[in-house]
């Protein structure tokens, strides 16, 4: 690999652990991440002809914790007093944190993912912030994974920032009732993220790996800063099961329906941790919707076949999810798991009562189950107005071939 | 220590509005408790109800001779009733405050950070 393409990549895996030490350290984030671009351009320089250093990331954030200091002593228009505050930070032992992997700076890390997914600050820009600085994504690369432009990503996130600074959002961790809450809002932001990249339909697909990896690799984090916390279990856990079936969801840009999808090509290995995560959340017994979500994917991904899959469980776990989440959503996939189980009349039933005729995964489910109940006309207008509500490419391929395959046209309804 | 202004927001179809004089009566009984709990911990700097939108005028002073006009800055169909000033250190804290007295008075409440710090005490 190219040098500095490998100090890019360092820098990368590294950027969320400097960044957070350093607004810790100064309580700011324009000075953190100025720094740590100069702590870049100073290993792009040094590296290729030092070598990399023992630890790349304690020599990053020690360079940039200096070039912080620097700038801010070179910098006279701030009042003394707020200088030697500074400069002066009472953290001592400050170069140890920097320099190992010790709880200290993890905690940095979580206190910064907590700034940022801040109920005071509007969900995009929650969502822009945590993979700019927990993820060192760049703007151009975060911009085009939402599909805006770079100069509308680059004002939210510095919206974003003013507001953090000016409104004085605490660098902090919640404490009691508030942990909860707030960590609810901070999970879903992982799991948004999660869903940009796999469920998105357009966009390169190398900006759509990034996401799912980034979002998995902030819950990897989570985990380990709140490891016993069941939803950060469940959260990874239904991130891992749902990663382990990506590479078969699509064949050749058409979507591949999980009964019909090749389990061979399953990664086992995302499926083996998913299911150690979803049995530790069993035994901790505080379902959560993550932990729900991920239980069901779970019995997905223990059948050997389609036909092995244990619907019985997967109405169990959605109704247990629809008692701690309700949403008519639920009730929807909830239906698929009855159609199995008691027929797809049944559940027709349950999916007509629900007021969701603009969402497109409503339509197709009723058409699906129109199609088997051999009431071929409902099922193609069901088809169409699937296909006419969803942007999805591959999904509207997959739609238009289960329509092309639906029996000849039994007469006008 | 920084200061936030708690300014509460009405609108039209607000159902305080409504209110007779006996049910508006324990909405200003929980408002002097807010306001109590506030001078009581040190961080209330100033606060009050406002007179109803009709009764402001728009004073333009950016011209040669101040222009004096009846009524609200824009037509809106939100404006504020009352405010307070606290001082919070930081957001989260003034997010509780704000809830409190969101609760007492029965209507939403904006918070927003002052410029500038407080002169030292």
């Amino acid at each position: 690999m190219d040098a500095t393409l490998a100090i890019e990549r360092i820098y990368r895996d590294e950027y969320g652990r400097i960044v957070a030490s350093l607004v810790r350290r100064f309580g700011d984030i324009d000075i953190a991440e100025e720094a740590a671009g100069e702590a870049l351009l100073a290993a792009v320089e040094k590296w290729p002809a030092d070598g990399v250093p023992p630890n790349p990331g304690g020599w990053l954030t020690t360079t940039a914790r200096n070039r912080a200091i620097d700038k801010i002593r070179r910098e006279s228009h701030r009042d003394a007093k707020h200088q030697a505050a500074l400069m002066l930070n009472p953290t001592s032992g400050d170069d140890d944190v920097a320099d190992k992997d010790t709880g200290l700076v993890e905690d940095d890390r979580l206190r910064l993912i907590f700034t940022c997914c801040h109920p005071a600050l509007a969900p995009e820009a929650r969502v822009a912030l945590t993979l700019r600085l927990l993820g060192g994504l760049t703007v151009a690369e975060i911009a085009r994974a939402f599909l805006v432009p770079e100069t509308t990503m680059a004002q939210r996130i510095t919206r974003a920032k003013a507001k953090i600074k000016n409104a004085h959002i605490p660098y902090r961790v919640p404490d009691g009732v508030d942990l909860t809450r707030r960590l609810a809002g901070v999970l879903a932001v992982i799991y948004l993220v999660y869903n940009e990249g796999y469920l998105s339909g357009s966009g390169d697909a190398d900006i759509r790996d990034e996401l799912t990896g980034e979002a998995i690799r902030l819950g990897r984090i989570l985990r380990q800063l709140l490891p016993t916390d069941p939803e950060v279990a469940g959260l990874l856990a239904l991130m891992l099961l749902t990663e382990s079936r990506r590479h078969v969801r699509l064949a050749a840009g058409e979507l591949v329906p999980l009964h019909e999808q090749d389990r061979g090509g399953w990664d086992r290995t995302l499926i083996a941790e998913g299911h150690d995560l979803v049995r530790e959340c069993l035994a901790l017994n505080r379902p959560g919707q993550y932990q729900l979500l991920a239980a069901v994917n779970a019995v997905h991904t223990d059948a050997p076949t389609a036909a092995d899959t244990d619907w019985g469980q997967i109405v169990t776990l959605y109704s247990q999810l629809y008692a701690v989440a309700p949403s008519p959503i639920v009730t929807l996939n909830r239906a698929v798991a009855v159609a199995e189980l008691d027929g797809a009349e049944v559940a027709l039933a349950e999916v007509d009562r629900l007021d969701l005729t603009g969402y497109h995964a409503w339509h197709a489910t009723r058409a699906d189950l129109l199609r088997r109940l051999g009431r071929s006309a409902d099922a193609r207008a069901a088809y169409d107005a699937a296909i006419a509500a969803t942007e999805n490419e591959a999904e509207r391929a997959y739609l238009s071939r289960r329509r092309g395959s639906l029996a000849g046209l039994e007469g006008p309804p | 220590m920084s200061q936030y202004l708690l300014s509460v927001h009405h609108t039209p179809d607000d159902p305080m509005l409504a209110l007779t004089p006996e049910e508006v009566q324990p909405v200003f009984e929980a408002v002097d408790r807010f306001n109590k709990m506030l001078m009581d911990q040190g961080i209330w700097v100033f606060g009050g109800g406002l007179h109803p939108i009709e009764a402001s005028t728009v004073v333009d002073g950016t011209g040669d001779e101040p222009i004096f006009t009846d009524g609200p800055f824009a037509e809106s169909k939100e404006w504020m009733g009352g405010f307070w000033v606290i001082e919070a250190p930081d957001l989260d804290a003034a997010l509780k405050l704000a809830a409190e007295g969101s609760k007492a008075c029965q209507g939403k409440v904006e918070v927003r950070p002052f410029q500038d710090e407080p002169p030292a005490a």
